[in-house]
């Protein structure tokens, strides 16, 4: 008997500055959507998992796996919380996938969320900051950014990346979540605008870097024999995989690949016996345009190098070979950073469907996400199928 | 109960103030900051203090332009990762320089600065930025 692990139901709440909502009011948005979506009943749920980075910090709430049973009306049910920084959605995804596959549990309720905008740009800039080494990077002053422009400053250099194929992930991303009602920004942006844009730490410009955004992502996962009596289109998670790195950038042999997105990557393809040609639509970690290009390469899309070209090429835009985050990634969907890996499980799982209605990938059978935390510290690689 | 950033930069301060590392007489791979295990030789590794030069090149930097407020009265700065001599990298600020002059692989050498302010009236943390080598100081450029 197979025993893969289903997605049953995905939904979310409009990303975005929500200043009239609270963390509990979009989890509970997500997680209502993503149940109703489903057709499984409160009482079929048995565990929870909730991924969120710093809600400590950003609110001053802590024990967010109680709280979203509770609001929720779940009841007594065993809720857990996950961290891994920008990559605790999927670390949550991946948590409730090791549960369902060890038959510890049947049916969960998988959230991810993050509300940034209750703090001010200083208390946001910091919290980000601690996903990095923040005695040793942070605290000297490094920003968050300016580590990402250490990789891009290195990645021009040693391969010629020009300063426009810096700003076409952004490009390319805001023109897809035009069409994503649930995303923070549904609208293109010219390239011109993108490199005139701010300098937030040279060479990275504001609108090469992910918004501030408050959002909540949910799915409901269970045992494959059982998602049929839930619905006709369920989508299965054929393989899950996690790897790690240092966790301060200054550690790493190279900050121009991420070996942990290559290995577990890689883990990913092979655990699901596929090959990358056989991917059809992708979400990769975006937090900076610069990543976009860098994972485009140690996914296997572009040669080491040449992460610049192929998007001048427009290999990675719909209709391209290799489509990447037709979502609008973390740069137009927005990045509430603990919702963002369940969000790009979300997009994966309408593509397979076929409900991404405007942004659809014809045919989109496999798909992969790759959801990063800090700078590369940890990556967590999920393959989708129908 | 220690005042905001006291403890955490007290206990620090041989690193912070001094570039102290260790190194790992197995493998003779340097660490900065001092890494309580080494990573390849784990049980097997013998790590002893080690007083780094602090001298190096640039590897890679940018120019920060909007930080959090107890750095807002330093920018434009520059943040660098700087390969030290003896092969590892740390992450500090660049002075002594514009910023439009700054370059990878320029020779750096280590100062003793302010860095920040725990708040109005919290703990001021000193420690190492890096400045370009200068032949006054016996230093090739």
């Amino acid at each position: 008997m197979s025993n893969r692990v289903a997605i049953i139901g995905v939904g979310m709440c409009k990303f975005g500055e929500l200043w009239d909502k609270s963390l509990v009011d979009i989890t509970l948005e997500a997680g209502m959507y993503s149940i109703f979506d489903s057709g499984v009943r409160g009482a079929d749920i048995d565990g929870l998992v909730i991924g969120n980075m710093s809600a400590g910090r950003f609110t001053g709430q802590e024990h967010l796996g109680a709280q979203a049973a509770d609001i929720g009306g779940l009841g007594d049910m065993p809720a857990y919380s996950v961290e891994a920084a920008c990559a605790s959605g999927g670390a949550a995804v991946r948590h409730a996938y090791m549960a369902i596959k060890s038959g510890e549990h049947d049916v969960m309720l998988v959230l991810g969320a993050e509300k940034m905008s209750d703090v001010n740009q200083t208390e946001a800039m910091n919290t980000i900051s601690v996903a990095s080494d923040w005695e040793w990077e942070g605290m000297f002053g490094a920003t968050f950014p300016a580590l990402y422009a250490f990789m891009a400053r290195r990645h021009m250099k040693e391969y010629g990346t020009t300063e426009e194929q810096l700003a076409m992930p952004t490009v390319k991303n805001h023109a897809n979540a035009a069409h994503n009602e649930w995303a923070q920004f549904q609208r293109a942006v010219p390239i011109e605008v993108v490199m005139k844009s701010g300098l937030l730490a040279d060479p990275l410009r504001v609108l090469h870097s992910a918004p501030i955004t408050d959002g909540a992502a949910g799915l409901v996962m269970c045992r494959e024999d059982l998602a049929k009596k839930y619905t006709d289109t369920p989508v299965f998670i054929e393989s899950s995989e996690q790897s790690g790195d240092t966790l301060a950038l200054h550690d790493r042999q190279s900050i121009t690949t991420m070996n942990a997105v290559v290995n577990s990557t890689r883990s990913a393809l092979k655990e699901a016996n596929l090959e990358l040609k056989d991917i059809d639509v992708f979400e990769l970690h975006d937090s900076f345009s610069i990543g976009e290009i860098i994972l485009t390469e140690d996914v296997g899309i572009a040669k080491k190098g040449e992460g610049g070209k192929v998007i001048e090429e427009g290999i990675t835009q719909i209709g391209g070979k290799f489509p990447v985050n037709t979502s609008g990634g973390l740069k137009a969907r927005g990045h509430p950073i603990g919702a963002t890996g369940v969000a790009q499980i979300v997009e994966l799982a309408l593509q397979l469907r076929g409900d991404a209605e405007k942004r659809q990938v014809d045919g989109a059978e496999k798909g992969l996400a790759v959801n990063i935390g800090g700078t590369g510290a940890t990556s967590i690689a999920h393959i989708l199928g129908r | 109960m220690a005042e905001h950033g006291v403890a955490q930069i007290w206990r620090r301060i041989k690193s912070i103030y001094n570039i102290q590392g260790n190194k790992c007489e197995t493998c003779e791979t340097h660490f900065f900051p001092p890494r309580p295990v080494c990573p390849t030789c784990r049980r097997k590794g013998k790590l002893v203090d080690y007083q780094f030069k602090g001298l190096g090149s640039i590897y890679s930097f940018a120019v920060v332009r909007q930080a959090p407020d107890d750095f807002k009265r330093q920018m434009p700065y520059v943040i660098a990762q700087v390969e030290l001599d003896e092969g590892t990298r740390l992450t500090t600020q660049i002075v002594n320089v514009d910023p439009e002059n700054v370059e990878i692989g320029m020779r750096v050498r280590a100062c003793f600065r302010k860095i920040k302010e725990f708040g109005q009236s919290g703990v001021i943390m000193y420690g190492y930025k890096f400045e370009p080598t200068m032949k006054v100081t016996g230093h090739e450029v």
